[in-house]
């Protein structure tokens, strides 16, 4: 057993964090956020010569062949300055589901493109009687001679607006909640009859909405065989969730750090406020959240990296739960110590508990993971 | 010992409601039902409708301008706001200096002011906390010195609620640089339009404008605006945050959203069945809703010590501190009741105009910004932290 990092490992989190020092400041990111684009095609480039977008795919396609435990390090240094370009839509979500689920020619035509930064994928699953269950698909794609006709509503699909490819998740046969029947397109964002609505999330991201009216794609478009796309999804899914929940880590810290500066800092009553016990008791307790957050992170992470059996998926459903609990506490807490400043857009640790807030909810909220852990029993 | 109305009283429910469903705005109501910070122009229009009616200040004495309502038909009168989701009147005018100027003001003053406030002829704001002081609010530093007739005002408030539309403001402001920090406080009235005032936007974490800076610079204002005694102003500082503490428990609005939650989970699916039939999602709203339930009647058991005439102690921190907190709890309960649509965001300006960002419900639009807004109902009105250190000091002496 071994939780430290190898000098490889070390090398790629200073490489992030440097990244993220250089880049991220808090103005800077809140002034990028509020730009129409919401995130710099500038630093999706230097993501893109730094060997990032590579990291997450296998040798065979062209990436570097790093596993959930290089995505967790630079997650959670992405996480420490709330990074807004879209890696986990482009290459941990549309990327993969390429990657794994795809033929050669569609990897050829897609993954090289995104190692170097000039395609963009969002992943269109969520649906909204879904809620969180990635089963539970509406859109409906039926095959028509040498096409498939898609129809239906995507709901807040991370990027979908930027997207020059959109991966969606259809219904090609089974009833809505089948496990089985649930197949993959890869659809061009100029596809006739996609309506394709942007707008801003709370945590500064962009998402969009995404309306197929009958979009034909030809079969080429699909991933993988049809109706047998569940496993693919659950998968790349869950190691999403792994990353955020490693972002959710950085971003805990990172606001743990600002609130407990400004204990030591600000002064009420003619002491720095940090001196007022029940302060201290809450910061201990936001320490500890952030602490047991970061065991869990690194354990799944590992776990990932073993395989995809049902001791992942609990794993996986474990380390969100606990990480969604504490993700909420400080992100809230770091506000209310901070008082009046806490409610401020121009001070960063606002920003935090926005984004720790969605965290929490994407991918399924505490609730719903507590629930599949359960079942999973 | 008795929970339940006379007939009286039923018949003045009935007679509110009925008023409140012929003369509320629709365009009001809209806007307060879908969380939105009001517009000025609707809220003031609302509030001349109340005060027309005369029931815009039931908590002032008749002699006033009051309703001379018994505490029972002040809770029915609540009550009835919050169900017609009717916005109640903005409280730095009526629940706030108009009670002091009442209570320490000078003849003068109150006839000047008190119709005024009535009448919505002013938009107050508060000017208390500054950039050095908010909870120790007694260190502030904002100054008035002596010149004749006038006072010199000079310093900085922060965090001034909706200050970009006031025309006055009832500040806090060291009169006695060497006094200790509560003796030398005074509360004057100030005319926003007064030379040297200028007045700086802060843009809150729901993206929208509601806060300010304040910056006074050789402000002069008259003596006269002084209320009550020079280097007493802490006293009667005090006697208003103890009104703003019972007012921010917002019982009546809290009970609107449990409604409206019920709404969106008798809608909202999941699961292939409905969000209603979520157990734990039921769980979560029922406790809410029980904890609601145990500070009403704690505020009604409060209600009626004062009508006996007993004082309160710190009884009113009770009802912040639980109230606040709910408020929370059900502003986050509702932003979660959205599922993923909970993650979207359009400033206001965007939601007036609905849905033509996203195919989302209109009910997805505006819990994330009240939620967001919400975070500071722990920190507002005195924290949730020093509403404790209150009780644990004022009612359990340690
Ligand atoms: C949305 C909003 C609207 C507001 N509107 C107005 C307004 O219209 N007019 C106005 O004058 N003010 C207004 N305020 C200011 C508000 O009253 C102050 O924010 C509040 O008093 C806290 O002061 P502070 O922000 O300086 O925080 P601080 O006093 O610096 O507190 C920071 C943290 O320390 C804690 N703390 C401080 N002292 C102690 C202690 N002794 N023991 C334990 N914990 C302690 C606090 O609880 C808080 O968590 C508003 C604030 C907000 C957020």
């Amino acid at each position: 057993m071994d939780f430290e990092l190898s000098e490889e490992q070390v090398l790629l989190k200073d490489s992030v964090d440097r990244f993220v020092q250089n880049n991220y400041g808090p103005e800077d990111r809140l002034k990028l956020s509020q730009t129409e684009l919401g995130f710099s095609r500038e630093h999706w480039k230097q993501m893109a010569e730094l060997g990032w977008l590579g990291m997450a795919f296998s040798e065979e396609v062209g990436g570097f062949g790093g596993g959930a435990v290089e995505v967790m390090i630079m997650m959670e240094s992405m996480g420490r300055g709330l990074v807004l370009e879209p890696f986990v839509s482009t290459v941990l979500l549309g990327g993969t589901l390429v990657a794994e689920a795809g033929n050669n020619e569609q990897i050829e035509s897609v993954i090289p493109s995104v190692i170097e930064g000039e395609t963009m994928l969002a992943f269109a699953y969520a649906e909204q009687q879904a809620r969180f269950n990635l089963n539970d698909i509406e859109t409906t794609a039926t095959k028509s001679g040498d096409n498939y006709i898609l129809n239906g509503t995507k709901i807040v699909v991370y990027h979908g607006a930027t997207a020059d490819k959109i991966v969606v998740s259809a219904r090609t046969s089974g009833n809505s909640r089948d496990a089985d029947g649930i197949s993959l397109f890869l659809v061009d964002k100029d596809a006739a009859g996609l309506d394709i609505r942007g707008y801003a999330t709370v945590d500064g991201q962009r998402a969009a909405d995404i309306r197929f009216d009958n979009v034909s794609v030809p079969s080429s478009a699909l991933l993988g065989e049809e109706g047998k796309a569940a496993p693919f999804i659950e998968r790349v899914v869950d190691r999403a969730i792994g990353a955020l929940c490693a972002e959710a880590v950085g971003a805990m810290s990172a606001a743990n750090e600002i609130t407990n500066e400004y204990l030591k800092t600000r002064s009420q009553f003619g002491v720095p406020i940090g001196k007022f016990q029940v302060l201290q008791h809450r910061m201990v307790d936001m320490y500890m959240e952030a602490e047991q957050s970061k065991s869990m992170s690194d354990m799944v992470a590992m776990k990932l990296d073993l395989g995809h059996d049902d001791d992942t998926r609990k794993a996986v459903s474990a380390a969100k739960a606990q990480i969604g609990k504490s993700a909420k506490f400080v992100g809230q807490q770091s506000v209310q110590l901070h008082g009046g400043m806490g409610m401020t857009d121009e001070y960063s640790i606002g920003h935090y508990f926005k984004r720790l807030t969605t965290i929490e909810m994407l991918f399924g909220n505490t609730d719903f993971h507590l629930d599949r852990f359960s079942s999973l029993s | 010992m008795d929970l339940s109305f006379t007939e009286e009283e039923l018949a003045f429910q009935a007679e509110v409601r009925e008023f409140l469903e012929n003369n509320l705005p629709a365009e009001v109501k809209d806007r307060y039902q879908r969380g939105l910070h009001f517009d000025k122009e609707g809220q003031v229009r609302w509030q001349k409708i109340l005060n027309e009616k005369g029931w815009m200040a039931p908590n002032w004495p008749k002699e006033y301008g009051g309703t001379g309502w018994t505490a029972t038909q002040k809770y029915i009168f609540a009550q009835e706001m919050g169900r017609a989701s009717a916005p109640p009147p903005m409280p730095f005018g009526v629940s706030m200096v108009g009670p002091v100027i009442y209570t320490f003001g000078n003849q003068e003053q109150k006839d000047y002011y008190l119709p005024r406030i009535l009448n919505s002829d002013d938009w107050w704001c508060q000017g208390y906390s500054e950039p050095g002081s908010g909870s120790d609010l007694a260190s502030l530093k904002t100054r008035a010195d002596r010149d004749g007739d006038d006072y010199i005002v000079n310093g900085q408030k922060i965090w001034t609620s909706h200050a970009q539309h006031a025309d006055m403001i009832f500040c806090l402001v060291r009169t006695d640089q060497d006094a200790k920090a509560q003796e030398g406080i005074s509360f004057l009235l100030i005319d926003m339009k007064s030379p040297g005032i200028t007045v700086r936007p802060i843009i809150g974490l729901d993206k929208e404008h509601t806060l300010n800076e304040v910056f006074f610079d050789d402000v002069r204002v008259p003596i006269a605006n002084r209320v009550g005694e020079e280097n007493k102003g802490w006293t009667y500082a005090k006697f208003l945050l103890g009104n703003e503490r019972t007012s921010i428990a917002r019982i009546a609005q809290s009970k609107l959203r449990v409604e409206h939650l019920h709404e969106i989970a008798a809608s909202e699916r999941v699961n292939g069945g409905l969000l209603n039939q979520d157990r734990d999602f039921m769980r979560k709203l029922t406790q809410i809703e029980v904890d609601l339930m145990a500070l009403e009647y704690t505020e009604l058991r409060m209600l009626s010590k004062i009508e006996k005439g007993e004082k309160l102690t710190a009884e009113p921190s009770l009802l912040k501190i639980k109230g606040s907190e709910i408020q929370q709890r059900l502003t986050e309960l509702l932003v979660e009741s959205l599922g993923m649509y909970g993650a979207a965001y359009e400033s206001q300006a965007v939601r007036e105009g609905r849905n033509d960002l996203n195919f989302a419900p209109d009910y997805a639009h505006g819990p994330m910004a009240e939620h967001l807004y919400l975070k500071a109902a722990t920190i507002y009105g005195g924290s949730n932290e020093i509403q404790r250190n209150i009780i644990s000091k004022m009612v359990l002496g340690l």
